[in-house]
């Protein structure tokens, strides 16, 4: 069962993630994953300020800067994980850094339910 | 084979088993929505074979076989759920096993009552979704005691479902030290059936009470799932001293009838007894909580039908302890009220002048414990106010004649 963790942040913790505490953390969390075996995928983000929206209407692509709305919090950064159900999801969203100051939405990817043992053929 | 026996025999399994079928099909597939159409469809075929064929010697072994061949039909019409294989043969295996021996099926209901009350379910879904799936309780009824429609209602439920196959919440028994914080969010989802059962009591056969009976219902098959789990008992001891006293709560003429003075001799002395067993079988395990304090407060209110006083200093104790474990509004009012009963009435009325602002605006028993303090005190008109205001937050006609006939006898 694969799961994104997507990391939310208010603009005063998003400033402050190139710290090399806040990156030091990160890297060990990845790690963490990694080591159990279930890291899929993932990775911090750039400001949103970085960011540019596409999107595509009547044939004609449209562009514009920033994300697609103005919100408080912002996408930070996003993990995949691949875990036998929500309470292991749950654990391993806790102990994300950014779980002690912002919130981590954890969702399930689409698709993926009843896949009971992902990697081997069914 | 009769019809009517087959029915018979259909109502009983239903009766005596729907919960644990559920419970386990559910368990195997994740899925409670999935399991309970196919246990439905399940249902329907044995009202059309049983008649002609015969009760099955294994009722529910026969019931877990049909339900399964529901699920693979289910399965393939679903393509998306492919990988649905392996646990239908696992229930294929147990539905042999238990037709071929004297085995019975593994009881998960603990694991799904687990599973309603999980902190990823929207907290005003669990209690109606234990209702619902480990009693059977059918959504119209749950709509109704909730006061909700029957519509509002069924959508809830389907989100609940969706929500624990599409996240994946796991049929499991948490373990320490998750342990106490998850039990305790399946004790609060079946104390809050009990008090929707409990509040509005004027029609003995309406909803909400036989709301209290599933309650109580619930409570008894948690405590026996868990049976060294003292706050299940504590619960189940704590809805039997209430239900009690049922009948003595408003006079024959529909009046409200405080505690303190009802009539002891209309109290249930079967299910008081019941309650004090599981409470002291609670004490034996040696761990306190909220549940066994608040209906160790109820016993000694019971024990006035016996000693015809109340111990207004035990009491007291009892809520300094309760208050400890959840500074909830409604235990720091009890025990503002303890206070003034054992005499000390400038600590109870400090007590409630202590409880922030914001969280009494709209709680009614605040106010009437408020009128009654003042009215000790010999503040008349404050009291008066206090009363007038209690009576204007509550939606039980008889408890608001009520509070308004004390405001009238001081003013």
């Amino acid at each position: 069962m694969k799961y994104a963790l997507l990391v939310h942040e208010p603009q005063e913790y998003f400033d402050s993630r190139k710290d090399a505490a806040a990156m030091a953390a990160g890297r060990a969390y990845g790690e963490a994953l990694q080591a159990a075996g279930i890291f899929v995928g993932g990775a911090g983000l750039e400001s949103p300020r970085a960011a540019t929206t596409v999107s595509v209407r009547d044939g004609k692509r449209q562009v514009h800067d920033g994300p697609y709305a103005e919100t408080k919090e912002f996408l930070a950064g996003f993990g995949i994980i691949d875990v036998p159900d929500l309470d292991a999801a749950l654990e391993w969203a806790a102990r994300h850094p950014a779980a002690s100051h912002s919130s981590i939405e954890v969702r399930p990817l689409l698709g993926s339910h009843f896949v009971v043992a992902s990697g081997k053929p069914s | 084979m009769s019809e009517s026996a087959a029915h018979t025999a259909i109502e009983a399994v239903a009766r005596n088993s729907y919960g644990r079928l559920i419970a386990y099909l559910a368990s195997r597939s994740g899925d409670v929505a999935g399991a309970e159409d196919a246990l439905g469809d399940a249902f329907a075929a044995a009202l059309g074979r049983w008649p002609v064929d015969g009760i099955p010697q294994k009722p529910e072994a026969w019931l877990l076989h049909a339900a399964r061949n529901r699920m693979i039909d289910a399965a393939r019409r679903n393509k998306v759920r492919q990988d649905s294989g392996p646990f239908l043969e696992v229930i294929a295996e147990d539905a042999e096993t238990m037709a071929a021996t004297h085995e019975v099926f593994p009881d998960e209901r603990l694991k799904l009552l687990f599973v309603c009350a999980h902190p990823a379910i929207d907290i005003a879904a669990r209690t109606p979704l234990m209702l619902q799936a480990v009693l059977g309780v059918d959504a119209a009824r749950i709509a109704s005691a909730f006061l909700v429609s029957p519509a509002a209602m069924g959508q809830r439920l389907v989100r609940a479902k969706n929500k624990i196959r599409d996240a994946a919440v796991p049929f499991r028994v948490p373990d320490p030290p998750e342990w106490d914080e998850r039990v305790t969010f399946v004790l609060d989802a079946i104390y809050a059936a009990y008090t929707t059962g409990w509040d509005s009591l004027m029609e003995p056969s309406s909803t909400h009470h036989a709301l209290a009976g599933d309650a109580i219902a619930l409570g008894r098959t948690l405590s026996q799932l868990m049976p060294s789990e003292p706050e299940a008992l504590g619960l189940l001891a704590l809805m039997l001293h209430c239900e009690a006293r049922r009948a003595a709560r408003y006079t024959r003429d529909g009046e409200f009838v405080p505690l303190d003075q009802q009539e002891t001799a209309l109290w249930s002395r079967p299910m008081m007894e019941e309650a004090e067993k599981h409470l002291r079988s609670a004490a034996a395990l040696k761990r306190m909580g909220r549940y066994q304090l608040e209906a160790a407060i109820q016993s000694i209110h019971a024990n006035r039908a016996v000693s015809r006083t109340i111990d207004w200093p035990e009491i007291l104790l009892l809520y300094e302890g309760l208050v400890k474990f959840t500074p909830g509004i409604g235990s720091l009012v009890g025990r503002a009220v303890a206070f003034a009963q054992a005499g000390k009435l400038a600590a109870g009325l400090a007590a409630l002048e202590a409880i922030p602002a914001e969280r009494i605006v709209n709680y009614q028993p605040f106010w009437a414990a408020r009128g009654h303090l003042l009215q000790l005190l010999d503040r008349h008109e404050e009291a008066g106010k206090a009363f007038t205001r209690a009576a204007s937050l509550t939606d039980d006609a008889a408890f608001r004649a009520h509070l308004l006939k004390r405001a009238a006898e001081i003013g």
